[in-house]
Formats: C-alpha cells, sequence, structure tokens
C-alpha cells in the first residue's frame, strides 16, 4: 500500500507565497519520448475517491491535482491547484486561493465550486470511499457519514478561485490530508455523465490523460498539452501494460523491451540482479517509511503480562530476518520508521538477548514457555519469516503454531478481540497514508482502533496515550513543530515501555528501469507517488 | 429427442442453481470480510458501515442470495467491489482470448495426446509404448509454471521466435497454446491408448484384420471411430476448466483470460467477480457436456438419445 516518507517539519506560515522553495528541474530532462510499465494486476479504478492501492495511487497522481502536493522526490509539502492559502488565528479555517486558468483535460476551467464539490463527493456514503474517514476534522463530517446531509457544511466558496474550509477541532495534519489522493479535484460533469464508471473514464486537471483502457491488456497515458505546470510532464505518452508475471517482466527488462517492471523485482531474481553491475546500476534503492512488526493480542493470556511481552522482544533476532529478505531491509526496535518526523533516533529498544528473555518468561511464572499461535500472510517471504520468529520463540520454550492465511484472513482475525494471539504484519501493515507521525497511532495503536474490524491487532489501549496524541494534533502552530515531534516522540516511547509490539524492521524499496530512462533516484522511488513519479521522469535524449 | 432434451435442459439449470448456492454460501462464511478488503487500512468504522450498507451486505445471507438470484435473471452480474465495473464488462473483455486459448490449447492437446497414445497402442508393451507413457506421466506431473517459464524463457528470450508474452496476432499464440497442449496431452494419451488397446482387441478388428484391409485403414477406419468416444467426453469437461481459466500459463505469458481475472478477483475477495466466472465456468462444462452427449450418437450409430 501507500508509502508515503516523512516530511520535514511542517511549514504552516501564515501566508504561504507560491512555490517558494520548489523543484528545480532536471538541466538533462528534454520533453518527449514514450515508455512502456509492466504490472501483474488489472487496474483496480482511477477514481481518486475511490482508488486505494500502491498501484493506481501513484497513476492517480498523475490524472489528477489536489490543493496541496508534495515537492517531487519528497515529503515536502508545496501549493498544488492552490496557489497560496491563509490560516485563521485559531488554525480552525483555512482559505484555498486557486490558479487561475487551470483547465481540466475536458477543456473546462476548474473553478471553487469543484473544489466543494470534489470534497462532498468523496464524503458522500454512496460513493463508498475508503478514505472518507481522513476528512473527519471538517465541520460538518458527521452530518455526511451518517446521511442527515449532502454536502459539507464546512466547504464554502466564496468566490470562483477562493475556498474556505472551517474544521471541527485544531488539526496540524490537514494540509497533509489536502494532499492525499482522496481530497484531489473531479469535474462535476464527468462525474454524473460516467456515473460509477468515472473510474474508468477520469477527467483531472493532471499532467496526463488517460487515452485507453483495454480491460486486462493495457492503459494508455497521454501528456495533457494544456497542463498548468509550464513544461510538465516530460513524457509524451505512458503505456501500462498489464498481465505480466514478475520475473517474466524483469526478462523483459533486461531485453530492453519495457522500461519499468512496476511489480519490482521478484525475490529469487534479487541476488542474480545485484551480483551483475550493470543490472545493479539500474536499481534505485530508497529506505521507504513503513515498519515489519509483529503483534502480541493483549486480550489473549499470557500476553496480557508485560513481562511476557518484554521477554518475545528480546528474543526475537532481527538481523537473521533481516538476512532472510536478502538484507532488503533494516531492523529497528521503535514504532516509526527513520525519517518520519518523530522518529527517536537514540531510542534502541529491547535488545536480542535469548538468555535475559527467558529468565524473564520464568519470573512471569512460564519457565516452561507456553503454546501459542502465530498468524501470517500466505505469500513469500511471510511464511520463512514466520518460521525464523517461530525458531527464536521456540529457543525461550515458547510453542507457536504458524497459521499461514490469505491476506483478507489475516486481518480479519487481527481485528476480532481473541481470535490472534500473535501476527506477523508482512504484506499488510503498516506504511503511512501520508508523513506524520499521527497515522502511525491513531489507526493502529489507538484506542479506537481496537475495536471490532479495526487494525490494532495489538488491542492495546492506553487512555493517558490517546489524551496524549489528541493534545498533539492540536498543535497546529507552525512555531510549535518541534515541539509536537517531541511529544510524538515521547508517545512512541511510552507504547514501546508497555511493547505491546516487537518492531522488526523498516523495508527498503527497489525499482529498476531501464538504461534510457532519466531523472533523479528520488522520482524512483518517490515517497509520495510509489513507486515513480510518472510527471518528471524522463527519456534520455 | 425434444423430451430428452427438454429434461437435460432443466438438469442444468438445477445443477447450475446449486453451483450457484453452494458459491455465494462458501463466499458469505469465509471467515474475510470483503468490506475489510474494500475499505482499505485506514476506513474509519463508519465508514466501513456505510459501504457495508450501500452494497447491500449487512442484509442476511438468503435475502443476498435472492437478490443476487434477481439481478442473473435481468442479466445483471453486479458490479464489481474493487474495480466498480460492471462484471459482465469485464467477463466479456476477457472471452475472446479465453476462446481462443480454449480453442488453440485443446487442438495442440489433442494433436499431441492421440498421436502419442495412439502410437502407443499399437506399440503396446514395446520399447515406444514405455517412452511415451513414460513421458506422458512426465507432463501430467510437470509443475505449468516451470514448464511455462522453460518454454517463454528458451524460445521468446534466447532464440527470440516469439514475442515475450502478450496478446493479439498468431505468434502471441503459438507458446501458450503449446504449453497447453504439452500440459494437457498426457491425459489424452492414456485415456487414448487404453481406449484403442481394448477396441484393437474386439471381433470386428479382427474380422476387419482378415479381410486383408491394410494396417492403416484398420487404424484409422475401424478402430479409431470407436476408441475416441470417451475423449469426446473428456473434451466437454476440458471446455469448462479452460473456461474457468488457466491462471499459471495466462499469467506467465500475459495472456488477458480469464483465469487471470478470477486469480485477482480471489485475492482481493470480490465476491461479484468470483460468483460470475464460478457460473461462467458451470455453464460452459453444462454446455460442453450437452454438446459431446450430442455428438457421440453421430459417431457411434449403437448410441441413441431417448
Amino acid at each position: 500500500m501507500k508509502k508515503l516518507l516523512a516530511s520535514t517539519a511542517l511549514v504552516l506560515a501564515l501566508s504561504v507565497p507560491a512555490l517558494a522553495q520548489d523543484y528545480t528541474p532536471d538541466p538533462a530532462a528534454k520533453q518527449g519520448g514514450e515508455i512502456t510499465v509492466t504490472y501483474h494486476d488489472d487496474v483496480a479504478t482511477l477514481d481518486p475517491a475511490i482508488g486505494y492501492d500502491w498501484q493506481n495511487w501513484s497513476m492517480i497522481k498523475s490524472l489528477f491535482d489536489g490543493l496541496m502536493d508534495y515537492v517531487p522526490g519528497t515529503t515536502t509539502l508545496r501549493p498544488g491547484l492552490a496557489e497560496s492559502y491563509d490560516v485563521s488565528k485559531d488554525g480552525m479555517t483555512f482559505t484555498f486561493h486557486l490558479r487561475a486558468g487551470v483547465k481540466f483535460t475536458n477543456g473546462r476551467a476548474m473553478t471553487a465550486d469543484d473544489v466543494k464539490y470534489s470534497l462532498d463527493r468523496v464524503t458522500l456514503p454512496a460513493t463508498q470511499s475508503p478514505g472518507a474517514g481522513f476528512f473527519s476534522s471538517i465541520k460538518g463530517y458527521d452530518k455526511m457519514a451518517d446521511g442527515s446531509a449532502t454536502n459539507l457544511e464546512g466547504v464554502k466558496v466564496v468566490d470562483p478561485l477562493t475556498v474556505e474550509i472551517t474544521l471541527n477541532r485544531p488539526d496540524a495534519t490537514f494540509l497533509q490530508v489536502m494532499a492525499l489522493n482522496f481530497s484531489y479535484i473531479v469535474a462535476k460533469e464527468a462525474v454524473e455523465a460516467s456515473g460509477a464508471d468515472f473510474g474508468k473514464h477520469p477527467v483531472g486537471t493532471g499532467a496526463f490523460k488517460l487515452t485507453d483502457w483495454t480491460l486486462g491488456q493495457q492503459l494508455v497515458f497521454e501528456r495533457n498539452a494544456d497542463y498548468w505546470r509550464a513544461g510538465e510532464p516530460y513524457l509524451d505518452k505512458i503505456t501500462f501494460q498489464v498481465g505480466q508475471e514478475p520475473v517474466v517482466a524483469l526478462l523483459r527488462l533486461q531485453k530492453g523491451e519495457i522500461d519499468i517492471a512496476g511489480d519490482g523485482i521478484p525475490p529469487a531474481k534479487f541476488t542474480e540482479v545485484m551480483a551483475d553491475p550493470a543490472q545493479k546500476a539500474l536499481v534505485v534503492s530508497q529506505a521507504s517509511l513503513q515498519t515489519g512488526y509483529i503483534t502480541m493480542n493483549l486480550n489473549v493470556a499470557p500476553f496480557d503480562k508485560l513481562e511476557v511481552r518484554e521477554a518475545i522482544n528480546m528474543a526475537i533476532n532481527k538481523d537473521r530476518i533481516t538476512q532472510i529478505i536478502n538484507g532488503r531491509a533494516t531492523p529497528t526496535g521503535q514504532v516509526l520508521p527513520p525519517g518520519m518526523p518523530g522518529y527517536d533516533p537514540d531510542f534502541k529498544g529491547f535488545a536480542y538477548d535469548p538468555a535475559a528473555a527467558k529468565a524473564l518468561l520464568a519470573k512471569a511464572g512460564f519457565a516452561d514457555g507456553f503454546e501459542t499461535q502465530l498468524f501470517v500472510y500466505n505469500t513469500d517471504p511471510n511464511p520463512r519469516i514466520a518460521q525464523a520468529i517461530q525458531q527464536d520463540l521456540a529457543n525461550i520454550g515458547v510453542k507457536a503454531a504458524i497459521q499461514s492465511l490469505a491476506q483478507a484472513n489475516v486481518i480479519q482475525a487481527g481485528g476480532e478481540p481473541t481470535s490472534a494471539p500473535m501476527i506477523w504484519s508482512g504484506g499488510m501493515a503498516w506504511a503511512a497514508d501520508f508523513p506524520d507521525p499521527s497515522d502511525f497511532f491513531g489507526p493502529i495503536l489507538s484506542c479506537q482502533a481496537a475495536d471490532p474490524g479495526g487494525w490494532n491487532w495489538a488491542h492495546y489501549c492506553n487512555k493517558d496515550l490517546d489524551a496524549a496524541a489528541t493534545a498533539a494534533d492540536a498543535m497546529t502552530d507552525p512555531a510549535q513543530t518541534a515541539d509536537r515531534m517531541k511529544a510524538w516522540s515521547a508517545i512512541m516511547g511510552k507504547v514501546m515501555a508497555d511493547a505491546p509490539w516487537v518492531p522488526v524492521f523498516n523495508e527498503t524499496r527497489y525499482t529498476m528501469h531501464s538504461p534510457r530512462l532519466g531523472g533523479a533516484s528520488a522520482l524512483y522511488a518517490d515517497p509520495v507517488a510509489t513507486p515513480v513519479n510518472f510527471d518528471y521522469i524522463y527519456v534520455k535524449p | 429427442m425434444a423430451s430428452y432434451l427438454l429434461r437435460r435442459l432443466i438438469q442444468s439449470a438445477l445443477i447450475l442453481l446449486g453451483v450457484a448456492f453452494i458459491t455465494f454460501f462458501l463466499l458469505y462464511v469465509l471467515p474475510a470480510d470483503p468490506v475489510r478488503q474494500i475499505a482499505g487500512r485506514s476506513a474509519s468504522p463508519e465508514t466501513v458501515a456505510n459501504i457495508r450498507r450501500e452494497l447491500g451486505l449487512d442484509q442476511p445471507f438468503i435475502a443476498q442470495f435472492l437478490r443476487y438470484l434477481g439481478g442473473l435473471l435481468h442479466g445483471d452480474f453486479g458490479r464489481s467491489y474493487l474495480q466498480k465495473t460492471q462484471v459482465a464488462e469485464l467477463i466479456a473483455s476477457r472471452l475472446p482470448a479465453t476462446l481462443l486459448l480454449m480453442a488453440a490449447g485443446i487442438t495442440c492437446e489433442l494433436a499431441l495426446g492421440l498421436t502419442m497414445g495412439i502410437a502407443a497402442a499399437l506399440t503396446k508393451g514395446r520399447f515406444t509404448d514405455q517412452i511415451l507413457m513414460m513421458t506422458s506421466f512426465v507432463t501430467v506431473s510437470a509443475p505449468q509454471f516451470v514448464v511455462s517459464l522453460l518454454l517463454l524463457y528458451v524460445f521468446a528470450v534466447q532464440l527470440s521466435w516469439f514475442p515475450v508474452g502478450g496478446y493479439g496476432t498468431f505468434r502471441h499464440l503459438v507458446l501458450p497454446a503449446v504449453t497447453l497442449g504439452i500440459l494437457g496431452s498426457g491425459w489424452y494419451a492414456r485415456m487414448m491408448r487404453s481406449s484403442m488397446i481394448e477396441v484393437m482387441a474386439a471381433d470386428f478388428i479382427r474380422t476387419a484384420r482378415a479381410k486383408g484391409l491394410t494396417r492403416a485403414r484398420v487404424v484409422l477406419r475401424h478402430a479409431l471411430p470407436n476408441a475416441i468416444l470417451p475423449v469426446i467426453a473428456m473434451i466437454g469437461i476440458d471446455i469448462g476448466v479452460f473456461m474457468g481459466g488457466v491462471v499459471v500459463v495466462e499469467s506467465v505469458f500475459a495472456w488477458p483470460g480469464i483465469g487471470q481475472l478470477a486469480w485477482q478477483a480471489i485475492q482481493r475477495i470480490d465476491i461479484p467477480i468470483i460468483m460470475a466466472v464460478t457460473l461462467v465456468s458451470a455453464v460452459a462444462i453444462v454446455i460442453g457436456n450437452l454438446l459431446a452427449d450430442f455428438i457421440i450418437p453421430f459417431i457411434d450409430p449403437r448410441i441413441k438419445i431417448r
């Protein structure tokens, strides 16, 4: 799923001038050229209100724009369709000044009415948007969610180029939400014309437009000649071929038939590719802001005992698990990934010490260990990682039976109060939706997320930390940003004192591209537009 | 004849209803919630509840099933949960490629399988027979993924005789069809061999030989039509298998068939697609068997339809 990187401190100046610190264009970049990208699965939808998988995330970014945007290859916010914005003193009202002369790909000029329409649409239950909840801090959201209103009270059109958004609580992450795909601006008449098929006939203001979609075979993006960012994008055309096995895609890439293997380098081929200097030179790697962890369900004995959870934390050999995946990760001892604001480089967490773990377990009354179950998503390398965890646990006398299941079944079991004693999160959780530490707490470690069907698989609930999190997110004044991040570091430190997880590693992402493609490495491992920022890469002249 | 047809059609409708009910029920009791899959990781509880209500998944099982059947009677397979596209449109877009690969695949299976089977039967117990039967055993047990990749690597990547996957021209069709031919030929070879051996021992073959007919004429004109009956019944079943999709071969050769659609839908618990593919496949098996039943009397006059 989405892997959005940590931002630098939120730049929340009271009125942001247009493009103060923007992207410096690559001097070698030239417009023109066509590229081919392959994927195994067909693309689900290109509707920004619906699309929520790692494959369509970056494609939607190239077709649509939001009020806010990120500097390419970074997590720094920059203005998008809004040229600038003002924030009221209490941080509760944002006034966005739209750029003049922006056109949808159907030729019509984009106005403030479209912004209101798009935000109303994404929060309307009938739209079935998975991202509706991100807008819960906008005034009137609750009435949209329960069906008693059909438009957001907090979103007002002031004039054709001005939109005013009022919040119901201070929300330090609001501008990040305005840069999420779910808040992208759609053309009302196109949505009404296509109805539920809008995801197949998208109309936005983006750098590209969809010109062909042959179901199960290919999609073609062509450059939007009227794009409002002058000189962008660089490519004339991108063909996305679907239905291609990753191993075959790699063979085709090596043969020069395609430019980017969208599904990455298959694990079985990784060592071979990296051993060849010529191929290795085409691989871009970037630490992704993701954490892989083991949850221990506090509702299930003996994980209700802190000593037991601490002992398990000391029992896991994270270096060995990292070796199992060819070193495509860095071991970690805390919740937040490095680079995410709030990450504490001095926090070491529990060290690997099986002897101490065994002693602690004995102290907790489990000198002979105990039996439990470890749930895991059944695709490689997760079952192999689970076996390593199983061995580590056996070393301290804990017998864990592995339940290797389809992704949906593991997620289901994790959401139930007592079904899954332990879960290895690989392939399912957790990578941030936007670069802010609150996204690593609310959905996976808060009391609310421990409700049935939530993603707090440890069913960990610490009311003091919930209150601290709410207080941290109310610090909307830019001058408080450093304090806010300190508050988040403290919250995450206290989480690890309760040890509901064993944080295991942070994955590194690898993308391989053909030698004829140019552009900074960061564009091929873009923290926001996974996996590739298609608007800024180019074909070498 | 008319009453037989009517009886078979009613039987077929009941079979399809049964298949629909069982599949729907299994998907209903599955310990995985499609709404969670649609809603993704960050959806709030009220978003999940709203999506569940919009899709009618908060209704009791029988109500959901009857609504689905009602849709089917109007030719409406529903919309995919995740792609939001009409399922009928998704299936229709995959149908040409599926039918083409089915026809080419079965042709290759028969060409290889029947040749091997007949040759083995005629050399029963001798070296050729043993080699052929061992080969058929290997093809039946060979993993699809390995055979597909091997052929792709040798003939497309190394020799560049064929494109590395894709769909559209005859050259794209050759490798996947040959792969399916190799993989499926073993079944036909073994069936053809045993059937042929049985027929070759029959009295009328001895008579034909005694008349002094050439060996070729005995085999092709007298033995083959009698030995081929079980093979025709098997083709009927094979059609159903192909319509359900040949996931691995389609995947390796990037062939846009139904199998890829089904595989993706199963991964995402996209119930409307899973239901539709299952039903299409069941319909194909039923039609394939019906056709086989109707063709057999033309080949073997001893069998009559009543």
